[in-house]
């Protein structure tokens, strides 16, 4: 089956457990002011993949992800925008018994996402901030289908690593990280929790693009800071990496 | 039986030289973790200090000191201290340390300039007696060489032909001089002359009736030497202590005798390892001393020092010597080789520091113990100090005794040696096959008139023809002139004390290498899948190359692309087979430029990969800088796939990452290092050299080379002391491709 596609990377280590082949898929419907693959966001800019072809490559590196316990991470862009491709690539990665992983900003529809997450082990959820109006200052998107895609990981019991990007000035208030943290405490299955402080590392592919990135003068969070968001999170027993 | 054997369960090893079979019914396997390990003693420390003053100097002054007249022998110099009182383990090559010799059997105007570089001047009486009265290797290597051997060595098409200085890539079984003592070896070593009076002498039986009295000779030398530190090796080594100081002393003989390109010491620990065992059972030393043992023993090695050209330093930079220790491995029985002084040798790492010396190496299988595993993930990442082989792929071709000579050449210790033997430069034989031979930077003609190819766009098939003639007529004349160098060699500057640790019938290797390979690769795959229009010189002299389209590049796990890599090393590896070789040894071949790669780069021209004339090529087996996009395993992956059985000399790639890379915590770092060695080498790999660490230090450590005093980065089969490269070899560190994706 044929998909948009933005790149791969055979090495990816951060973005699961283990050694990771990770496929960037092309096209997201966010457009979050601190994105570093802007690249990404438009489908036409993509390159075809095909899944057959894809998971051909993917089974050469199997001894590197059977031996380090790691496997397929689909990332994005946004990878539901896709629903039939990468349910496709996903069921053959499982038929191969790999690891898979599903890098997501949660704004998709339930409906099309539901039978992707029969072959999905493990979810990277991104909830980028729980103040409906910053959520939507900083996304473009409303806050809402982000979380009860949440609470629909937990009726089906997938196991997710949260992350959780901290701007000064934007994911940094006390109240909305507290709020989270409270939304978060119910879920059975949070295996982890990661704070990404926020860096600057995607900025000139903005201006490469022609796009104006308006966090030039924003700071990355000290160790301070993010040890205070740290804190709140630790407060409600969840599981910060 | 000897005392000193005590406590150890006897076998044939007890009749006859086999340390194998000594270590297998001696050893005991450790699947611990690192925790049992001690740190530095005052001593070491005062010590050490000692030793990094006296190499600071060094460093401020080129070379610290240097002997002008007495040529280097096993009994020429010493004793030599560094600090009497602290030193537990004695022994320099000079009477003083870091003080480097001079060994004119190699070479006399290779030592001459050497000195001349630094200040010095050569006593002149030495020059007249090694330009008058005693010829050396690289006078005879002369005396025999072909017009065609002259051309291909002046062009660079062969560049670092061992024939002005030592061969080296012999490892002598130093433990023999431990676990008997030498005066067992010596009477050995008369049975087996004894055992060479027969009928006919033929030229082989002379040579190696010589070549046996000559290895007599030393061992009595090394006793002598011994003795002048007060120390009598006559008998077997009764303690731990006495054990490493044997082990030391054979080397040292050795380094004294030769001043071989890499003079590696083998595979000591799990060896070293039953003494200290012993000793610690019977209460004679703690874990304290026997790190402290380790360490001194360590520092010996760091501190061994030869007299190099200028020129010799540009093809290998940093000043190595190889000593290379190889460590770990599996047994065939199915135990590991792991002991715990396969960890203490490591911990030198942590108690004096990282160090490009000695080389260590550990010979990896995916069956090691779990907690040596994560104890030598944890040691690169922290220090960038470790290179990896693997064992499971050795094993079957080698046995579970052998080690590494210099940086990927196994060896079964004491039963083989090499005839080494450079590389060749296929990226040049390439741009020769173009152009009929005639070479693109000096306009000369260099083989003999092949026809060009006078097209404008260049057509894989016709390519590949021309090629395939050209490495043909490479290797012959390769094969030729190693021929003409290891003869004149074993007859003028014989090891005779490498060889005086061996059995006598040995199995000798022909070490041949090539240099080029991605840059080949590429370029066969640009002729190929897009398409190469030449551009040429007045003379009609193809002299550039523009790519039209897009090609796969080698490096990216892509079939197509990897292949024509694979063709080349079979192919180039069937041409040196066709050849007779000096002493009926083995043909084998490397992929591995150590940093010469640099020096090759500056000596071809434009080729059509799209690579620019003088640029660097990539290090041995490594894809070109920048061309692989898949990522860090994709490019491994590429790397596994080259054929051992076609390069048995060694497949070196130098992998470099930044810690980000490879996880967030140290203990996921560890987890994915171990998991990126692992499916590397499940994959039939064969070497990988392991940096981790950010650009930014490095780029710091240019400007701030004082912080800086014991940075070490491994490079092609080897490590180096980052501030001692030339800026040049820096800067080509720098910009080879870090896999760095966060």
């Amino acid at each position: 089956m044929k998909g948009k596609i933005h790149s791969i990377e055979t090495c990816g280590t951060v973005d699961g457990p283990g050694i990771r082949y990770i496929v960037f898929t092309q096209g997201c419907p966010l457009r979050c002011k601190y994105c570093h693959n802007p690249d990404t966001w438009k489908m036409q800019d993509g390159q075809d993949a095909d899944t057959e072809d894809l998971i051909q490559d993917i089974v050469k590196y199997k001894s590197f992800m059977q031996f380090s316990k790691g496997g397929v991470t689909i990332s994005g862009g946004e990878p539901f925008l896709q629903p039939e491709f990468i349910k496709d690539l996903l069921e053959k990665c499982k038929a191969n018994n790999l690891h898979t992983a599903i890098d997501t900003s949660g704004f998709v529809s339930i409906e099309k996402a539901d039978p992707v997450l029969d072959f999905v082990d493990l979810v990277l959820l991104d909830i980028k901030c729980y103040n409906p109006e910053s959520f939507k200052t900083l996304t473009g998107v409303p806050l809402e289908p982000t979380l009860q895609f949440a609470q629909h990981l937990a009726k089906r019991n997938i196991p997710i690593w949260l992350r959780y990007v901290l701007v000064p000035g934007l994911t940094d208030v006390q109240e909305d990280i507290e709020q989270l943290a409270k939304f978060l405490a119910t879920f059975p299955n949070i295996e982890r929790l990661d704070i990404l402080p926020f860096h600057k590392m995607g900025e000139y592919k903005w201006e490469q693009l022609g796009y104006t990135y308006e966090l030039t003068d924003t700071l990355e969070p000290t160790q301070v800071e993010v040890n205070k968001a740290r804190e709140i999170f630790l407060k409600y027993n969840l599981p910060v990496h | 039986m000897f005392e000193q054997w005590n406590g150890f369960v006897q076998g044939e090893w007890s009749r006859e030289v086999n340390v194998r079979d000594f270590i297998q019914k001696n050893y005991t396997p450790y699947e611990g973790d690192d925790s049992f390990l001690a740190g530095a003693t005052e001593r070491t420390l005062k010590l050490w200090a000692e030793a990094l003053e006296l190499m600071k100097k060094e460093r401020e002054k080129g070379i610290l000191d240097v002997e002008t007249k007495i040529p280097s022998t096993i009994t020429s110099h010493g004793p030599g201290y560094l600090d009497k009182d602290l030193e537990q383990i004695v022994g320099f090559q000079s009477d003083a340390p870091l003080k480097r010799n001079i060994m004119p059997n190699g070479g006399i105007r290779t030592v001459k300039s050497a000195l001349e570089a630094y200040g010095y001047e050569l006593d002149p009486q030495t020059l007249e007696t090694f330009s008058k009265y005693r010829k050396t290797h690289n006078d005879g290597v002369f005396a025999a060489y072909t017009a065609d051997m002259r051309k291909v060595r002046h062009s660079g098409v062969i560049t670092g032909l061992p024939d002005a200085y030592g061969r080296g890539r012999i490892i002598g079984d130093y433990r023999r001089v431990a676990l008997y003592g030498v005066d067992f070896l010596i009477k050995d070593k008369m049975a087996q002359k004894d055992s060479l009076e027969v009928g006919i002498m033929s030229e082989d039986v002379i040579r190696l009736r010589e070549e046996i009295t000559e290895q007599i000779t030393s061992l009595k030398e090394l006793k002598a030497m011994a003795m002048s530190y007060g120390i009598d090796i006559s008998n077997p080594a009764q303690t731990a202590k006495e054990a490493i100081q044997a082990v030391y002393f054979g080397y040292l003989g050795a380094v004294k005798e030769q001043d071989g390109a890499a003079m590696s010491l083998g595979r000591t620990s799990t060896f070293l390892d039953i003494y200290i065992e012993r000793d610690l059972k019977a209460g004679i030393i703690t874990e304290e001393e026997a790190q402290e043992l380790m360490d001194h023993f360590v520092m010996k090695l760091r501190m061994v020092r030869f007299l190099r050209t200028p020129a010799y330093n540009e093809l290998f930079s940093g000043d190595p010597t190889w000593v290379t220790e190889s460590i770990g491995g599996m047994g065939i029985d199915g135990r590991p080789l792991v002991t715990k002084t396969s960890f203490r040798f490591l911990h030198t790492l942590t108690t004096l520091g990282p160090a490009p010396e000695p080389n260590l190496t550990v010979l990896w299988s995916t069956r090691l113990p779990q907690g040596f595993k994560n104890y030598c993930s944890k040691m690169s990442i922290q220090t960038s100090s470790i290179q990896y082989e693997n064992d499971d792929l050795m094993r079957g071709y080698w046995g579970d005794d052998y080690g590494i000579a210099c940086c990927v050449s196994a060896m079964r210790i004491g039963k083989q040696m090499q005839f080494f033997g450079a590389r060749a430069n296929l990226a040049k034989t390439l741009l020769y096959a173009i152009n009929g031979g005639v070479d693109e930077k000096y306009n000369e003609q260099i083989s003999p008139k092949f026809a060009p190819i006078t097209s404008e766009y260049l057509d894989f098939d016709e390519v590949w023809e021309k090629f395939d003639q050209m490495m043909d007529w490479v290797a012959s004349v390769y094969v030729n002139a190693l021929n003409v160098i290891h003869y004149m060699h074993d007859k003028y500057c014989y090891e005779k004390l490498e060889m005086a640790l061996h059995d006598k019938e040995i199995l000798r290797t022909f070490a041949t290498g090539i240099a080029g390979l991605s840059v080949v690769a590429d370029s066969l795959s640009a002729i190929k899948y897009a398409k190469v229009k030449t551009i040429r010189n007045e003379a009609g002299l193809v002299t550039d190359y523009e790519i039209e389209g897009e090609y796969p590049a080698y490096g990216n796990n892509i079939e197509e692309a990897d292949e024509l890599a694979i063709k080349v090393v079979e192919t180039f590896m069937a041409k040196i087979r066709k050849y007779p070789t000096y002493r009926n040894s083995y043909p084998t071949m490397s992929v591995l430029t150590i940093t010469s790669n640099v020096v090759y780069g500056k000596k071809t021209g434009n080729t059509p990969d799209g690579r620019k004339a003088g640029q660097p090529f990539a290090p041995g087996a490594n894809p070109m800088h920048g061309r692989d996009t898949k990522g860090a395993v994709a490019s491994l992956a590429s790397v596994a796939k080259l054929p051992y059985q076609d390069s048995q000399d060694g497949i070196s790639n130098t992998f470099s990452i930044i810690p980000g890379s490879l996880g967030k915590t140290l203990d996921e770092r560890v987890t994915n290092l171990i998991g990126l060695l692992d499916g590397y080498f499940a994959q039939n790999a064969h070497h990988l050299n392991v940096n981790v660490f950010d650009r930014e230090t490095l780029l710091d450590a240019m400007d701030h080379p004082e912080k800086y005093p014991q940075l070490t980065v491994r490079v092609s089969g080897y490590a180096v002391n980052f501030i001692r490269l030339t800026r040049e070899q820096q800067l080509d560190i720098i910009n080879r491709t870090f896999h760095e994706r966060v």
